[in-house]
């Protein structure tokens, strides 16, 4: 087996649009079935190519939400940003039957593969919920046991994404424990006013460095540099923190 | 052969106003940078003129504040594409700058904090053509802006006005700065659309 | 902090640099040519919003790889990575 290296080109396919999905007042899931598919794994992206009818053309990755499966469909989320170029494209002119291209999956480092039976620790900032979602699924489609704890940060209640899911889960399956953090708006019960994470919320809402976690930190840059010094000043490893920093992309060409 | 996106036109938008090839027009000022924003204190800051041995004039930010600085209102173009118009700048004119300086060398590589460089003709940025600007829009250059003191070279692509500028080195032979040494036009003209060296 | 920090990481380069490399390098390892150190490319700092493409060391901050899209070329410079090491089997999609 070592030493046999299947080296794949990552080429542009083309996707059709099966379904639309709003799971906020402003992000949408997008199912595609994509030609040729290759399968993907939890944490993995997809770039997407937007081309004008004169040809300009624009690109932005997406992280694949949903679990590896083998009927070449693939789910993505997307936020609209208020000055996007693309994302308001794909969450309100975008309808089912339109073709998209896209590239992937790439990433082979910010990923959970299904043989991992070490304990997880996913920390989510906003979107970043994404690709750890699909780490979510891909244990469930699995039926794996690895112990995974969820500590998701949105700015308020009607921003969570999945919420009816990881509800479900959780309650169905102890070994999957979800704890919110709200920074702007907090629901009415909360027992923390908002904020951002913090040493405090570490201790109680994520495991134990002493248990030997690979933790998956993903959300905007500050949101990442601050979970991940958080995470190393309770005792993790750098080694076993994982990261994936999303943020604005720029143009292409 | 690209899939056309039905109904996706970009963030372009119509401009009445004349823009160079392939530009379109922006309202914000979009912030670009290959690195960090560095962040140099007034009271290191140093703008310096050298020829590669020697150098030849050097102002610390209180000498530099004391050299005559006008304002202009210029046009910026992106090699990116944005172009943003009317732009106002306060500034001391690189004749100010060379006022002093001897030289035959036709070149220079200007040099900033952090690891930027970009090169230029002296003829492109004598004769009321460039500046070392330290304001915009009248308040003090933001950092991730290129303050304290930037570059600014309007009739040429915005890579060429060096954020974070603390120098330049006169050359007798002209040499690729960070972006020209890795597919960029040596000159960068936005009006003959000189974006890539391989055009 | 005040600034926006301005960087992502090799995670978003992955399709990118796919289309040279001809696999995703984001789980191999390099080595900075300036400092010495060892990281895993997805951990590099990235920076997109520029002309071009641009990762740096974590570590020292130095210009790791930098990449530019003209309309016929792909420019790459490499120079600031001693190596860059992939472990074979892993490129093969296994869950």
């Amino acid at each position: 087996m070592a030493g046999t290296a299947v080296l794949r080109p990552v080429t542009w396919r083309s996707a059709r649009v099966v379904g639309l999905r709003d799971e906020t007042a402003t992000a949408r899931t997008i199912t595609l079935v994509v030609r040729d598919w290759p399968g993907h794994i939890a944490g993995q992206h997809v770039d997407v190519r937007l081309t004008a009818p004169d040809g300009y053309s624009a690109v932005r990755s997406y992280s694949i939400a949903s679990a590896p499966n083998s009927d070449g469909r693939i789910e993505i989320t997307v936020e609209r940003l208020p000055n996007g170029e693309v994302s308001p494209y794909l969450t309100k002119e975008l309808m089912v039957g339109d073709d998209l291209e896209l590239r992937g999956p790439i990433g082979g480092w910010f990923v959970w593969r299904r043989g991992q039976t070490e304990p997880i620790q996913l920390v989510a900032g906003g979107s970043g919920i994404v690709p750890l979602m699909a780490m979510i699924r891909s244990r469930a489609s699995a039926g794996s046991f690895a112990p995974f704890r969820l500590l998701y940060s949105v700015r308020e209640p009607g921003a969570v994404f999945y919420r009816d899911e990881l509800q479900a889960l959780s309650d169905q399956d102890h070994s999957v424990i979800v704890t919110y953090a709200y920074t702007r708006v907090t629901p009415k019960d909360s027992p923390r006013p908002p904020g951002r994470i913090d040493a405090m919320l570490i201790a109680a809402g994520t495991w134990p460095s002493d248990l030997g976690p690979t933790s998956y930190v993903c959300g905007p840059t500050s949101f990442v540099e601050n979970a991940t010094d958080l995470l190393i000043a309770a005792g993790h490893g750098r080694e076993n923190i994982r990261t994936e920093r999303f943020g604005a992309t720029g143009e292409r060409k | 052969m690209a899939i056309i996106s039905r109904g996706f036109a970009g963030r372009r938008s119509a401009a009445e106003a004349k823009l160079p090839p392939g530009q379109y027009l922006t309202t914000d000022f979009p912030v670009l940078s290959a690195g960090p924003t560095p962040h140099i204190s007034l009271d290191r800051w140093e703008f310096t003129i050298d020829d590669g041995s020697r150098v030849l004039k050097r102002w610390d930010w209180k000498s530099f504040r004391e050299l005559p600085s006008e304002t202009i209102t210029v046009d910026i173009h992106c090699v990116t594409r944005w172009s943003k118009l009317g732009t106002s700048w306060e500034g001391v004119s690189l004749d100010v700058l060379l006022a002093d300086v001897k030289t035959d060398s036709p070149y220079a590589m200007f040099r900033s904090y952090g690891d930027y460089t970009t090169n230029l003709p002296l003829k492109g940025v004598l004769n009321k053509q460039a500046w070392v600007a330290f304001k915009f829009d009248g308040a003090d250059l933001a950092p991730e802006h290129g303050g304290p003191a930037r570059l600014l070279v309007p009739h040429l692509y915005l890579w060429k006005s060096a954020k974070w500028v603390k120098g330049m080195t006169l050359m007798e032979h002209d040499k690729p700065g960070f972006w020209e040494g890795l597919g960029y036009h040596i000159y960068g003209d936005p009006w003959l659309e000189q974006r890539y060296s391989d055009q | 902090m005040s600034a926006p920090m301005n960087y992502l990481d090799g995670n978003a380069a992955g399709g990118e640099l796919s289309r040279i490399f001809a696999m995703d390098i984001t789980s191999a390892e390099g080595q900075c040519a300036n400092c010495g150190a060892k990281r895993r490319f997805a951990e590099a700092h990235l920076y997109v919003q520029c002309p071009g493409l641009v990762v740096r060391c974590t570590h020292c901050g130095h210009v790791l790889l930098r990449l530019v899209k003209t309309h016929q070329h792909v420019f790459l410079d490499l120079r600031g990575m001693t190596y860059l090491s992939v472990d074979a089997a892993q490129q093969e999609a296994s869950n």
